[in-house]
């Protein structure tokens, strides 16, 4: 009976626009934004139960935020704007060498004009911002196919983007600074002025984008972009006969997710990693992301969240449990079970609930809607 | 001369690599034509039936069966796990899912990827197991019109006349046999077949069926070659751009296009890559068929579809 | 078929009596106009015109060109031969966000909602090219943007109460029934405020009180914002009861062009649709 609409007339077209129309809602997210910015540093803060100790904060919370940001830009062109992506991981990789470029400095030298082209390193802020706009302008031109090819085409066109930038950042020994071992350590953050290292600081800096980006997000979807966006994907043709570009939503829409993705890619290198090699991009981290996204919940911010979620704690919950019966399974054991597990599930949710995890979350709350009258 | 009879070998190297390229792409066809499913997990079918036949092999040789005889219970063993595959996928997954969005289908498919990949390293292992099947070494020839003759390796060459041999069964199977001729009809027009009683869930199956036992030919060659392991799955999916290149619905298209990647990459890695750092043979062939979708999205032996609203 | 054709004398004199209707120019020209897919001759050298705010019907039996004839009308389709003069301005190749920018707008023979969209969302996007503030302001959904949103929120209100449609405002579209998944997408021809509306058999398959309701939408259109109509369809009563002029159609050519009651008493017409009612 808590949960209810009842009583709540919306009185404008602002109030029936809002992000949650229903009081409860606001309260529930604003209680569960109030214990992220508050709550987890003050546990955290006292080493209370989970955050007792960092590995909560680091292996869990942190990798959650950023691929949960990742999940997010996806969605936007998979779920919302229906191209498929296979080279998400390729636009991390985007994000993550510019802004490690941006943030240790650029220096292009051009010897045939006896000159070279100089940058000194710019604060960390700016050079992830610049990591998503180099991801975006790179999205773009990835993008630029898929206004003559369809669907399972695109697919290829994003392996391409995937296979070529796993290569580049291999190959070419510039985007690392000719370090021996192709592996690039992340120089210090600096926010303001202000060192963020402990796990705690780097928690709260991730849930800022995350805020801030989902943020955003959920405002372009529900827009007039984002409804030219699902009506490219539902049925492109006639969204183009009622006047819609196809050139501009598309290729917005591979700008904004690519962004987006872009600047989770230079935050887990940055926050997360600390340490990378362009191994942590792979097609591996492609697919991870279109399961998260496919499992959370295709066009669903929401459902970005959780599907990261789940496919973060899969692993770990596949590890610990059969530990805690007493049946010990290796490692690789795990990781099969992961993949058998996840690539069941999409085809599971695929034939019964397209809409994946999200949906499930938006019916449970039907039911508590009506709930004790079960009809 | 001496240029020429390098570019000779290396053309002639990429053309037979090519050909398992071709291979693969095949199997793809087959399913898109029939089934309309464009189907990632053609690689980790070509990794599964690799895995069961060289541990069945080898299980067999080391309990004294004689070489020959575990060849062929192997090559059965993994045509029965194929089977059964193409079973599974039929009844549980693409069952379900018919009349669905082709991006449901093909996202149903990557989780068939991760479900194959998962099981058949969970039952058969994950390590790198060599199998010898063919010879590895090389012959040189023509060795009178160029300066130590070209060098072709066995392995390749065997790949292109198991290849051919398959081309022609598939062919004999498509043209003479009821099946084949069923699947032909469905591939024309799925509701036209079924309104004339063709068993569509039948067919579907021996679809998924052909193109295992196509993945496991392809098995045999790049599990000889290489070894059988997981980054066989890689290798296979290059029949993705294969099939951009050739068009989807093409079975010609499939071979030329192989053809076309096997020898362009090979090409482009001895005499490009050397000047930009080399291991191009990654993503040349992807960035081949950007090219080519740009300029002809119907690929080269595609049929331009118009669209109706 | 036979039956309607006999009946339209009385109905078409009840038909619209709307005094201050105005028929004004010709709006939109097709001149010889030939299309082909391949070997199959969708449409060959057809021309006729529609006049400011007339109802246009084309009519056909199955396979005729009519939905061809639209879809070069609008852009999607690009004519072999011939052109199309729109407001004044010729043209023969062009991409339909183009057509629709210059005010054509239109509906579907086989239903092309966004089935993943809620009925309001459909009808908004049919004013994604009147809506003008940029992705930044958007992403804020704030000041300008929000202003912009709602003004176009209550336009569309206005569409949806105006096609009684107000229950399903917030409901999938893919889920409804098949009659008012039809009148949301006129809905959302409408929100694009066009000059130019084309119909394609907007009342295939209703029953006759959807009919009814159809009709009056269309005449209502029509009447009080001036729209033109070009409509397919196959209901002869309908036809002949709220259209001005008729084009016929078979096997890609123009047969016939005229008043309801010119149309109908052509000896070509009258066989062409005995020729498939027997
Ligand atoms: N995209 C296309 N590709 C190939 N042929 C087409 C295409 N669109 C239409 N045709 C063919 O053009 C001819 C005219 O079709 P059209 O849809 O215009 O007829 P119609 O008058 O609308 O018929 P109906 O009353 O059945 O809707 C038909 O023979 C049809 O098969
Ligand atoms: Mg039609």
């Amino acid at each position: 009976m808590l949960y209810r609409e009842a009583g709540q007339f919306k009185t404008s077209y602002a109030a029936d626009m809002a992000i949650f129309p229903i009081r409860q809602d606001r309260i529930g997210v604003i209680a569960l934004l109030v214990f992220a910015f508050v709550g987890i540093p003050l546990l955290a803060h006292f080493q209370l139960w989970p955050l007792g100790s960092d590995y909560f904060l680091r292996a869990i919370l942190i990798p959650f935020l950023i691929l949960s940001l990742a999940a997010i830009g996806v969605n936007i062109l998979v779920g919302y704007c229906g191209q498929i992506s296979l080279g998400s991981g390729a636009f991390m990789a985007i994000g993550a060498y510019s802004a490690y470029k941006f943030g240790t400095g650029v220096h292009i030298p051009l010897e045939f004009l006896g000159t070279e082209i100089s940058i000194a390193p710019l604060p960390m802020i700016v050079s992830i911002l610049l990591g998503g706009l180099m991801a975006a302008i790179v999205g773009i031109l990835f993008g630029i196919p898929s206004l003559r090819i369809k669907g399972l085409y695109l697919a290829v066109a994003t392996l391409a983007a995937q296979f070529f930038f796993d290569w580049v950042f291999l190959r070419v020994k510039w985007f690392t600074n000719y370090a021996p071992s192709g592996s690039v350590a992340a120089p210090d953050f600096y926010f303001f002025g202000y060192l963020v290292n402990s796990p705690i600081e780097r928690y709260l800096l991730c849930l800022v984008f995350v805020t801030i980006f989902a943020l955003i997000a959920k405002n372009l979807v529900r827009g007039n972009i984002g409804r030219q966006w699902m009506a490219i994907r539902d049925m492109d043709i006639a969204a183009e006969l009622m006047g819609i570009r196809p050139l501009y939503a598309k290729l917005t829409a591979f700008a904004v997710s690519s962004f987006i993705v872009g600047v989770a890619g230079a935050l887990w290198a940055f926050i997360y990693l600390g340490a990378w090699e362009p191994l942590a991009f792979s097609i591996d981290r492609s697919l991870q992301l279109l399961f998260m996204v496919i499992i959370g919940g295709l066009g669903s911010i929401l459902g970005s969240f959780l599907g990261a979620a789940f496919i973060l704690i899969l692993p770990i919950f596949l590890d610990q449990v059969p530990h805690a019966l007493g049946v010990p399974v290796t490692v690789e054991t795990v990781s099969h079970l992961v993949f058998i597990v996840t690539g069941a599930l999409i085809c599971y949710l695929l034939i019964v609930e397209p809409h994946g995890f999200a949906r499930l979350w938006s019916i449970a709350k039907e039911k508590l809607r009506l709930w004790p009258f079960p009809y | 001369m001496v240029v020429f009879g390098q570019f000779l070998e290396v053309l002639i190297g990429g053309l037979l690599a090519g050909v398992l390229y071709s291979l693969v792409a095949l199997g793809f066809v087959l399913i898109f034509k029939a089934s309309g499913v464009f189907n990632f997990a053609q690689g980790a079918m070509v990794l599964l039936a690799g895995l069961a036949l060289v541990r069945s092999l080898d299980f067999m040789v080391a309990r004294g069966i004689p070489t020959w005889a575990a060849i062929v219970l192997g090559l059965l063993f993994a045509a029965v796990v194929m089977a059964i595959t193409a079973a599974i996928i039929q009844r549980f997954v693409l069952g379900p899912l018919v009349n669905q969005d082709g991006l449901s289908l093909f996202m149903a498919t990557i989780g068939i990827t991760f479900v194959i990949e998962g099981a058949g390293q969970m039952i058969f292992g994950s390590d790198v197991y060599p199998l010898s099947l063919f010879p590895t070494d090389a012959w040189f020839i023509l060795d009178g019109i160029f300066e130590g003759g070209l060098l072709v390796s066995k392995i390749d060459v065997w790949g292109g006349v198991i290849a051919g041999a398959l081309v022609a069964v598939l062919a004999i199977f498509f043209q003479r046999t009821k099946t084949g001729r069923a699947l032909r009809a469905v591939a024309d027009d799925h509701a036209a077949a079924e309104s004339v009683g063709i068993p569509i869930t039948w067919i579907w199956f021996v679809v998924w069926l052909v193109a295992g036992l196509v993945a496991l030919t392809a098995a045999t060659v790049w599990g000889t070659k290489l070894g059988v392991q997981f980054s066989i799955v890689f290798l296979a999916l290059k029949a993705l751009p294969v099939l951009i290149i050739g068009g989807f619905t093409s079975v010609p298209g499939a071979i030329v296009g192989g053809l076309i990647v096997g020898a362009g990459e090979k090409i482009a890695e001895v005499y490009l890559g050397q000047h930009i750092g080399g291991g191009i043979e990654y993503w040349f062939a992807y960035v081949l068929a950007l090219a080519v979708l740009l300029v002809r999205p119907q690929g080269l032996f595609g049929e331009r579809i118009i669209e109706r609203i | 078929m036979k039956a309607d054709v006999q009946e339209r004398p009385e109905t078409a004199s009840a038909g619209h009596v709307v005094a201050d209707r105005v028929i004004g120019d010709v709006v939109l020209a097709v001149d010889n106009v030939s299309l082909a897919f391949g070997g199959v001759k969708a449409i060959t050298d057809v021309s006729f015109d529609i006049r400011k705010g007339e109802i246009r019907a084309i009519i056909g039996p199955n396979g005729a060109g009519k939905t061809s004839m639209l879809n070069v009308i609008n852009g999607f389709y690009h004519p072999n031969q011939g052109t199309i003069t729109f407001k004044g301005k010729k043209r023969s190749q062009m991409r339909p966000y183009i057509a629709a920018s210059q005010g054509i707008s239109r509906t579907f023979q086989n239903l092309a909602l966004f089935k993943g969209m809620s009925t309001l969302d459909n009808i908004m996007a049919g004013r994604a090219l009147k809506m003008r503030r940029g992705l930044l302001w958007q992403a804020l959904h704030w000041g300008p943007a929000l202003a912009e949103e709602i003004r176009h929120r209550e336009a569309v209100e206005k569409i949806i109460d105006f096609l009684e449609i107000q229950h399903i405002r917030k409901a999938p579209v893919g889920k409804l029934p098949y009659g008012l998944q039809k009148r949301v997408e006129l809905g959302r021809a409408l929100a694009m405020e066009p000059e130019l509306l084309l119909l394609d058999e907007p009342m295939a398959g209703m029953n006759l009180e959807e009919k009814k309701d159809m009709s009056r939408y269309i005449l209502t259109v029509n009447d009080q914002f001036g729209t033109t109509v070009a409509l397919i369809e196959h209901d002869m009563g309908v036809v002949m009861d709220i259209s001005d002029r008729v084009v016929v159609l078979e096997y890609g050519r123009k047969i016939a062009d005229g008043t309801p009651d010119e149309v109908q008493r052509d000896q070509r017409v009258i066989d062409a649709y005995l020729g498939i009612s027997h």
